[in-house]
């Protein structure tokens, strides 16, 4: 590896998980109640790819990350007064819908072309990362039509980690059933990695980083382009929150041993 | 859409869009980041620790003090320093340090304050310290990079002193500087002894600003100094305060019997046939420092205030569910106590004087943003007239005084009838700019922290009582009582009510702040005229109401021939102090409602929701218009009647007063009826399904 990655990641807002999910009709199709008032976060799955980009950023010399967003111009802006304050990124921003209702291909196809069109790209020099799943948008195929759009063929799902070698081949473990892992080695870039939760915890805001992000951010979501995505040819014949099947029981001062012996006997039955 | 179409009510309780508008920081990205910065770490660590049960004890322990690293990391620390020295907020920082108090308290006010004793320590010399003091503290107060290997200080002030010394009265400084030695041609050497009460940040502080008076002839006056722990003697930093409220801030009495360069004292000194003159003194320094600390204090009671409303909903709607008989779906199971209208009601009154609180707090620390950028200008102005201070200043500020009463009285007048030009040439005059501002704040500060913390912690203590007794216990969701008994400290530190109300009964007499209160009748009366769903005639009836009764008591005597305005004269003056903090409040709350009515619309992501938070702030601020005439009212009709013999039943002034008090209250129409509303949109409101800190 001599000039370093280029590592694209593909994230946008779902709406804060603790907030009231009420799916209605709009006169657009499906929705959830509120929606434009919802507070966002960035979705759970990205911001671990986001993590871990800029982790391996920082690890191999020359390597440079993007953050691709496809998503309401104004809320992407007010997502970015936390995001931008986690890791050093360039944002690339699509003013479009990041509804949990649209289809994937179109989202994917905007994605590919944003990537394409990132001034100076090296292909040879490309990983993709993003979530391998969404909180909002959970088709769990974005990612990999987003690749196959880009011709990268080296894709990896459900990814915990990357180990880079010095010659830039490396490593990946991706889940797979059983809580086992699938171990993979790769020659090099281009690759595309859907990420599950990796192994990096959420890094502090650092108002520092925010500082040196909003420079290009403000200019990136004024110059940010429609995306016509939308719900395509899809017709949803029913929307409903999935049912809670968790029972839940507020208990003080148990101990770990205590609360794993009841997790157990609770799977087993 | 219509505004007056009042069937719409707001969707989901304000967020940051909304917010952002209302407290004018909607084009200030710096701000907002502080904002993410600070609640990450209020809904973080700071949350956990309370959940922890960290507040059961009064001593400095490890995980209480992992804040502080917290504080560094997330800029906390580093909003109170200047750019030059790593900070993160460029120009003024009033706005910036309250928001960031705003989102801490939302969660813990012993939190917020650990994050702003720093400013509090680091403020006298930050205001009034020489460039050499400035450079030094700054750049130790100065969170390291990452990798670099630099211990951070941290500051405490130190004014507070055991009894009987100073507390309220900050004249009386037993704390004492002396001459140690001072060889010929050298620096003086200075012996400090001073004991301290109740000093926050004890457990850590490297560097105290200290107040200390004198008894030696050879130091002219009483001044500020800054002590180290390095310094040669005693630095005891005391035994831990018992305190039962703030538990995550710390508090000791500490001893220091200490030499120190005279290089140390706050604003350097000159000398002069053998006598060290500070440049300051004690009172001189306090004065320009706390007036502006203090929002922040204001401003924490605000936030929780508006933080118990989401748990209480929660609570109140839950109430039933799981109850023997009580079915999914009917009305019991899906409002539980939201079906009762006193329980909308109360719930409605904490939410209003939780915004009124905010809004005043946010428009006080603005008025400062403002005041900062100029009064520099102004003292060079002052400097090249070889203006001084004391008598001088006195005179240098006649005319601009006039010119800023001019202006105001101007602005009052008709748009397109009044001389614009005129406005527009005054509006540019530093000086007036200086003396208007001034004036506004010199009233707003106090009563942003009179009202907002004494009245606040009535309102907090109402907040528990909805929560039943659930309330009064570690579990209550939102941390209510503990939030309710932080506000009686938050009533008493920087300055006690009785400090505050002292200040105004003086401010509220300068008549460029009277000027001031014309142009918000002529503002309000405009408004009421516009949109009387405001409750803004009524308001501006209130703001008329009180300049009469200022006007009574400057002529009037009581029954026995004593006049009513003496300086001592607590019990007329304090309540009128007390009068105009409720009409301020409810005044700057009317204000941003309008900000957003004005620019919400327009916004991509609120502007179509508009019309339902336009709406029921509205009627919020209608029903707390009504509450705050009927204190004005109250307050008018004990000292118009109150000081007069019975056989006088207060003669023509008492005719006066109920005239006045009639067209008052008599513009109160559908304030109630508004509350209805409000009510009813709190029954309606969609909360998240859980609070997003932990219990
Ligand atoms: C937790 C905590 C942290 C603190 N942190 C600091 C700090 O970091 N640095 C610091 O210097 N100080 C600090 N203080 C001190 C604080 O500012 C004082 O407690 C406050 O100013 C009140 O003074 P006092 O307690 O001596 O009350 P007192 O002066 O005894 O006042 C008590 C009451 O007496 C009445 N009263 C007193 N004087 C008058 C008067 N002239 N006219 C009318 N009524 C009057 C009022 O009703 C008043 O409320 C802290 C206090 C606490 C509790």
């Amino acid at each position: 590896m001599t000039n370093g990655f280029q590592i694209v990641v593909c994230g946008s807002l779902v709406p804060d998980p603790l907030q009231t999910l009420e799916p209605v009709t709009t006169p657009q199709g499906p929705g959830l109640k509120n929606e434009t008032m919802l507070p966002s976060v960035l979705d759970p799955w990205s911001a671990h790819a986001l993590f871990e980009a800029a982790h391996l950023a920082k690890q191999v010399a020359g390597s440079k990350v993007w953050l691709v967003s496809l998503g309401p111009k104004a809320k992407l802006q007010q997502l970015m007064m936390t995001v931008a304050q986690k890791v050093p990124f360039e944002l690339v921003a699509l003013d479009g819908s990041a509804s949990g209702f649209t289809d994937a291909h179109g989202v994917a196809a905007a994605l590919a072309d944003a990537i394409g069109a990132i001034p100076g790209l090296d292909k040879s020099r490309l990983l993709v990362f993003g979530g391998c799943a969404s909180a909002s948008r959970d088709a769990s195929v974005t990612m990999q039509l987003v690749g196959e759009r880009l011709g990268i063929c080296d894709q990896f799902v459900g990814v915990d980690e990357i180990h880079v070698q010095a010659d830039g081949a490396f490593s990946v473990l991706e889940r797979i059933e059983g809580g086992e892992y699938l171990a993979s080695t790769c020659a090099g870039a281009p690759a595309v990695l859907a990420w599950a939760t990796g192994n990096l915890p959420e890094p502090p805001n650092n108002p520092q980083i925010g500082m040196g992000n909003m420079r290009g951010v403000m200019p990136a979501l004024q110059k940010a382009k429609p995306a016509a995505v939308g719900v395509g040819g899809i017709a949803y014949a029913k929307t409903e929150i999935p049912a809670q099947k968790r029972q839940t029981r507020i208990v003080k001062d148990a101990s770990t041993d205590e609360i794993a012996r009841e997790i157990v006997e609770w799977i087993r039955q | 859409m219509t505004m007056k179409d009042v069937s719409q009510t707001i969707t989901m309780l304000p967020g940051d869009e909304i917010r952002q508008i209302m407290w004018r920081y909607a084009d200030r990205f710096d701000m907002q980041m502080a904002v993410m910065g600070a609640r990450s770490v209020a809904r973080g660590l700071i949350a956990r620790l309370v959940a922890d049960g960290e507040r059961n004890t009064h001593d400095w322990t490890d995980a209480k003090n992992r804040m502080y690293q917290a504080f560094d990391e997330s800029g906390i620390t580093a909003a109170g320093l200047d750019m030059a020295y790593g900070g993160i907020i460029d120009g003024p920082r009033n706005l910036a340090l309250s928001l960031i108090s705003y989102e801490l308290a939302w969660v813990d006010g012993g939190a917020a304050t650990t994050s702003l004793v720093n400013n509090l320590a680091l403020g006298p010399i930050v205001e009034k310290g020489t460039p050499e003091q400035r450079e030094k503290y700054m750049r130790a107060c100065m969170p390291p990079a990452p990798g670099e290997d630099r211990k951070i200080w941290r500051g405490s002030f130190a004014l507070t002193e055991p009894l009987p010394y100073v507390g309220v009265d900050t004249g009386v400084v037993s704390g004492r500087v002396s001459v140690a030695e001072w060889e010929e041609g050298k620096e003086p050497i200075l012996q400090v002894e001073k004991r301290g009460r109740f000093i926050t940040n004890m457990a850590v502080a490297n560097f105290i600003t200290a107040a200390v008076d004198t008894e030696d002839p050879r130091i002219k006056t009483s001044c500020m100094v800054i002590l180290e722990e390095s310094d040669e003697g005693v630095f005891d930093r005391g035994t831990p305060t018992h305190k039962l409220v703030h538990q995550l801030s710390n508090t000791a009495d500490p001893i220091f019997s200490l030499k120190i360069p005279a290089s140390r004292i706050v604003g350097g000194y000159t000398i002069k046939e053998g006598v060290i003159i500070p440049n300051l003194t004690h009172s001189e320094i306090i004065e320009a420092v706390f007036s502006r600390t203090r929002v922040g204090v204001g401003v924490m009671s605000a936030a929780k205030l508006l933080s118990a409303v989401e748990p209480l909903i929660r609570y109140q709607r839950g109430r039933f569910r799981g109850a023997a008989g009580i079915e999914a779906g009917s009305p019991r199971y899906d409002l539980g106590l939201q079906m009762k209208e006193d329980a909308l009601h109360r719930l409605a009154d904490v939410w209003a004087t939780g915004e009124a609180a905010a809004s005043l707090g946010f428009e006080i620390s603005r008025v400062y943003d403002q005041l900062t950028l100029i009064e520099k200008e102004a003292h060079q102005i002052f400097e090249a007239q070889g203006v001084t201070g004391g008598r001088a200043l006195m005179k240098a500020l006649r005319k601009p005084q006039s010119d800023a009463i001019e202006m105001l009285r101007l602005m009052a007048q008709p748009e397109g009838a009044r001389d614009e030009a005129r406005i527009a040439e005054l509006k540019a005059d530093t000086l007036v700019q200086f003396v208007w501002l001034s004036a506004v704040g010199n009233v707003l500060c106090p009563a942003c922290k009179l009202w907002d913390t004494g009245y606040g912690a009535n309102m907090l203590r109402e907040a528990v009582s909805l929560m039943g007794g659930y309330g009064i216990t570690e579990d209550c969701p939102g941390f209510l009582f503990q939030k309710w008994t932080d506000a009686q400290l938050e009533a008493t530190y920087e300055g006690p009510e009785v400090v505050q109300r002292r200040q105004i009964s003086l401010t509220m007499n300068n008549e460029v702040f009277l000027a001031q209160i014309e142009l918000w009748v002529a503002e309000l009366r405009l408004l009421g005229a516009a949109k009387p769903e405001t409750g803004a005639t009524a308001l501006a009836e209130g703001f008329e109401l009180w300049r009469w009764m200022l006007a009574f008591i400057g002529d009037a005597k009581d029954a026995n021939g004593r006049p009513l305005s003496q300086s001592q004269r607590h019990g007329v003056l304090f309540p009128m102090a007390d009068a105009i903090s409720w009409l301020l409040a409810v005044r700057s709350f009317i204000a941003d409602v309008q900000e957003l009515a004005a620019r919400g619309p327009e916004h991509p992501v609120i502007g179509p929701e508009i019309a339902g938070y336009i709406n029921t702030l509205t009627d919020l601020g209608h029903m707390q218009v009504a509450r705050a005439a009927g204190e004005v009212g109250r307050i008018g009709a004990e000292l118009v009647y109150g000081y007069a013999a019975p056989a006088e039943q207060a003669g023509e002034a008492g005719s006066a007063f109920q005239k006045l008090r009639a067209k008052m209250e008599g513009s109160l129409a559908g304030s109630r009826l508004a509350k209805d509303r409000v009510g009813k949109a709190l029954s309606q409101v969609m909360i998240p399904e859980a609070l997003d800190y932990p219990l």
